[in-house]
C-alpha cells in the first residue's frame, strides 16, 4: 500500500480527489446521513429490532453451514417449477451463459434491472462487445449507464450526482430541455424513454434478493417496479444470483423483508417484493447461480460470514469514510465497508488498500441487519495483507523497526527526550516525507518533560 | 487495591498532564497506583497496520510490566480495547489475566470503584466526543445504531462535576477520523471527518471538547488550533481530577 502511495487508483488518492470539492462532500455526507437517520427511525419503531437482527443472522449462519444442501434443494424445486438452472463458477462463465441464452432466442437488445452481480461480472461490457445492447431500467442505474460510470452505491447507484448533473446527462442523451432541474420533469423524461425500451425488448435480466430452497421460487425487491415490468413483458427472463442468496424456507422471508427496506432506506418494506415461481405460458425463466469466489470466501473461517450480506447498504450510509469519499473511490463494484471485505477475496493485491479505508469505528457492524462483524474482518484482512507482503516494503521495514524499539524499553528511552522518538516514529508520522498530518492540523506541543520523567521526580524521588 | 497505570506512549510524551491527572485521581479515590517504568506501547500501531504478527516482543514486555496488579487502568479506550482483544503471549494465563483486569479509566471509576460523587468543578459548556473504540469496543456508552436503552459512563461521571454543562450534538457518536495510521494514510478523509466533528461541537456552543481517548482529542485539537479556535480539548481525567 505505502509503496503505492503515488498510485492514483488507491482509495486514499481517489478520495483525496473527491475531497477537492468540499461543499460537494458536505452534500454527499448529509444526503447519506439523512438515509441513515431514516433507518434509525424505522429501526426504533420496532422494539424487537435487535432480536430480528439476531434471528436473521442465525438463519444465514445456518445457510452458510448447509450451503450445498440448500442449493441442491433449490435447484430441484425450481426445475420442478419449470425454470431452467445454470451454474456459473466464475464471472466469465456467467457472462457466457447469459449471452448463449440471448443468442438462442436471437435477442440483441435486453432490459436489465436490480443486479449488482452483473456489475461484479462486468456483464454490460461483455454483452456490448458481443453485439447486445443492454438498457439498465432502474432510474439511478440508467443515469450512471448513460454517463458510462459504475454505480457508486448498491441501493442508490447515482447518489453521487446532483440534480444538475442528471439534468445535464439527460440533456445530452435524451435531449431534454437544457438546465431544467425539476426532478419530476426529469423522472418523466426517463419514464417515457424507458417505456419504449420495455415494450420492444424480448429479454429481461433481473437480480435476486432471496431464493427459497423449500419452494424453488425467488424474490426480487424493488421500489420502482422495473424488474416486474421487464420480466412480465419479456419472453425470456434471466435471473442472476450469487449462491449466498439462498434462504431455507418461505417463512424466513418475513424476517428478511422486514429488515431489508428498513435498513436500506427506512421504509417498512420495499414497494415491490415480487415472487417468481413459474414461467408464464410461453415464457422461459433462467436462473444463473454464480460462485465467482464465493466458495473460496466460504472456506475462509475469518471471512465466510461476509456472505450473509443482503445488500441493504446500511453499512455504506453509516460509514463516515464512505460518506466523505464516495463510492467510486473504492474502485470495485461493491463499495463501502462490505465491499472492502469482499474485494480482497477476489484479488488481494488489487484491493490491498480497501481494508485500510476505514477507521475501524465499528458503526457498520452495528447497523448490519445480519450482524456481519464487518470492522473485525477489516482488521483481519489487514493482518492477511501485512503477513503476505501486500502492505508495501517500506511499511514492512518501518514496522520491523517499530516492533524492535517497542519491545526494548532501553531503545525506546535512548530515543531521547519527550517527543523526539515520536516525531520520527509515530504511526501518524510514519512513511512520509511531507507529513500529511500537518496539512490540515497542527502538531501537539512538545512538553518540557514526559510523564515518565515527572513520575520519577514526584513519586520515586529516591530512584532518581 | 494495587493498580498498574498504563500510559500510552503518545500521552507519556505529548500529554503528561493527562497521565498526572489520571494518577492523582486514582490516588484520591484510594488506589495504590504504580507506573511500571519499562512500559512502551500496547502494539496497536503495528497491529492496525496489518503487522500484528510482529507484536510478540511488545506483548511479552507488556505482560512482564503489568503482571501482578489487581487492576490495570489507562486513560485511553483504544489502547485498552487493543489489549483486551489482542494481547497474547507464551505465558497465556498471564496474558489472559491482564486482558481480564485492564480497564479504561471511566469504566474503572464507574464499574469497579463505583464512584457516586466527585470533588470537582468545571463551570463550562462541554461537548463529549465518544471515541469509537471506547464506545463501540468497550461499550462505555450506548451506541446510536442499536435499539437499546441509553447509558454513558463518561456522561455519568461528568454529571458529578459541579457547574459543568453538557451540550447536545447533531451526531452524538460519529467517528472523528483519527484512526491511527488512517490519519495520515487517508489524510483527506481523516481531516474532513475531524473538521466535521469540530463543527458540530462549535455550533452547539462547546467551550471544551472532552473524551476518554487522547488520540482523538489530539486530532481534534490539531484542527481547532489550525482554525485558531478558542475551543479547547481536555481529557476527561483532567476534568474529573478537579482542575
Ligand atoms: S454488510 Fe450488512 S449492512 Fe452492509 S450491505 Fe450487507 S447486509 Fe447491509
Amino acid at each position: 500500500m505505502s509503496d503505492n502511495a503515488n498510485n492514483t487508483t488507491t482509495h486514499a488518492a481517489l478520495s483525496k480527489k473527491f475531497n477537492a470539492d468540499e461543499p460537494r462532500v458536505d452534500w454527499h455526507d448529509e444526503t447519506l446521513w439523512f438515509v441513515r437517520s431514516k433507518r434509525d427511525k424505522a429501526a426504533n419503531a420496532l422494539p424487537e429490532w435487535e432480536e430480528l437482527r439476531e434471528t436473521a443472522s442465525q438463519i444465514k449462519n445456518n445457510v452458510l453451514s448447509n450451503m450445498s444442501g440448500y442449493l441442491q434443494q433449490f435447484e430441484e424445486k425450481a426445475r420442478q417449477n419449470g425454470m431452467v438452472i445454470h451454474w456459473a463458477p466464475d464471472a466469465k462463465a456467467h457472462n457466457e451463459i447469459v449471452l448463449s441464452i440471448l443468442k438462442r432466442h436471437g435477442v440483441d437488445r435486453m432490459v436489465k434491472s436490480k443486479s449488482m452481480l452483473t456489475e461484479e461480472c462486468h456483464l454490460n461490457q461483455y454483452l456490448q462487445q458481443n453485439g447486445v445492447e443492454v438498457i439498465d431500467t432502474d432510474l439511478g442505474e440508467r443515469i450512471v449507464q448513460m454517463r458510462q460510470e459504475p454505480p457508486s452505491h448498491i441501493v442508490l447507484p447515482a447518489i453521487h450526482l446532483k440534480k444538475q448533473d442528471v439534468s445535464d446527462t439527460f440533456h445530452e442523451h435524451l435531449h431534454t430541455e437544457k438546465g431544467n432541474n425539476d426532478p419530476q420533469f426529469l423522472t418523466n423524461a426517463a419514464r417515457l424513454h424507458l417505456r419504449e425500451k420495455f415494450l420492444t425488448r424480448k429479454a429481461a435480466l433481473t437480480g435476486v434478493n432471496f431464493a427459497i430452497a423449500e419452494t424453488g421460487e425467488f424474490v426480487v425487491c424493488t421500489n420502482e417496479g422495473n424488474a416486474d415490468m421487464g420480466a412480465h413483458l419479456a419472453d425470456v427472463h434471466i435471473a442472476c444470483m450469487g449462491f449466498e442468496k439462498i434462504i431455507p424456507q418461505r417463512k424466513h422471508l418475513g424476517v428478511f423483508l422486514r429488515l431489508l427496506a428498513r435498513s436500506a432506506t427506512g421504509q417498512p418494506v420495499t414497494t415491490y417484493s415480487s415472487h417468481f415461481k413459474k414461467p408464464r405460458q410461453g415464457q422461459e425463466v433462467h436462473i444463473v447461480i454464480v460462485d465467482n469466489g464465493r466458495s473460496t470466501q466460504l472456506g475462509r473461517k475469518d471471512f465466510r460470514n461476509s456472505l450473509k450480506c443482503i445488500r441493504c447498504a446500511a453499512c455504506f450510509n453509516t460509514c463516515p469514510v464512505y460518506r466523505r469519499s464516495g463510492g467510486h473511490s473504492y474502485h470495485t463494484a461493491i463499495a463501502g465497508p462490505i465491499g472492502s471485505i469482499l474485494a480482497p477475496n477476489l484479488d488481494i493485491k488489487q484491493y490491498a488498500d480497501l481494508p485500510f479505508a476505514s477507521t475501524l469505528c465499528g458503526s457498520c457492524s452495528n447497523v448490519c441487519p445480519v450482524k456481519i462483524d464487518i470492522h473485525d474482518q477489516l482488521y483481519k484482512w489487514r493482518q492477511v495483507i501485512g503477513k503476505q507482503g501486500y502492505a508495501g516494503k517500506a511499511k514492512a521495514i518501518s514496522m520491523q523497526g517499530m516492533a524492535f524499539t517497542l519491545a526494548h524499553p532501553s531503545m525506546y528511552k535512548v530515543a531521547g527526550k519527550a517527543g523526539r522518538w515520536f516525531l520520527r516514529n509515530t504511526p501518524f508520522l510514519l512513511n512520509n516525507k511531507l507529513n500529511p498530518w500537518y496539512h490540515q492540523r497542527e502538531m501537539p506541543a512538545s512538553p518540557k518533560e514526559s510523564f515518565a520523567d515527572w513520575y520519577k521526580k514526584n513519586r520515586q524521588p529516591n530512584n532518581e | 487495591m494495587r493498580v498498574g497505570l498504563f500510559i500510552p506512549c503518545y500521552v507519556d510524551q505529548f500529554y503528561p498532564q493527562v497521565a498526572i491527572a489520571t494518577l492523582q485521581l486514582l490516588e484520591k479515590l484510594g488506589c495504590q497506583v504504580l507506573y511500571p517504568l519499562n512500559q512502551t506501547c500496547c502494539g496497536q500501531p503495528m497491529a492496525n497496520s496489518g503487522f500484528e504478527h510482529l507484536t510478540h516482543g511488545c506483548n511479552a514486555l507488556f505482560v512482564k510490566n503489568f503482571s501482578g496488579f489487581d487492576y490495570i487502568v489507562s486513560p485511553s479506550g483504544s489502547c485498552v480495547l487493543h489489549i483486551k482483544d489482542h494481547l497474547h503471549d507464551k505465558d497465556e494465563p498471564a496474558a489472559k489475566n491482564i486482558r481480564d483486569s485492564i480497564y479504561e479509566l471511566s469504566e474503572f471509576l464507574v464499574d469497579v470503584l463505583k464512584v457516586e460523587q466527585l470533588d470537582a468543578s468545571f463551570p463550562h459548556k462541554v461537548g463529549v466526543h465518544q471515541s469509537c473504540h471506547g464506545q463501540r469496543g468497550l461499550k462505555i456508552s450506548q451506541m446510536s445504531e442499536l435499539v437499546a436503552a441509553p447509558f454513558s459512563k463518561p456522561g455519568k461521571l461528568l454529571g458529578m462535576v459541579s457547574g459543568l454543562e453538557l451540550i447536545e450534538l447533531d451526531r452524538r457518536d460519529e467517528c472523528c477520523g483519527f484512526g491511527g495510521t488512517f490519519c495520515v494514510a487517508e489524510e483527506a478523509v481523516s481531516a474532513k471527518m475531524g473538521k466535521d466533528r469540530v463543527k458540530d461541537h462549535v455550533q452547539h456552543g462547546a467551550e471544551f471538547i472532552t473524551g476518554a481517548d487522547m488520540s482523538c482529542l489530539m486530532h481534534l485539537e490539531g484542527i481547532l488550533k489550525r482554525q485558531n479556535s478558542k475551543v479547547r480539548v481536555k481529557h476527561i481525567a483532567e476534568i474529573l481530577n478537579g482542575e
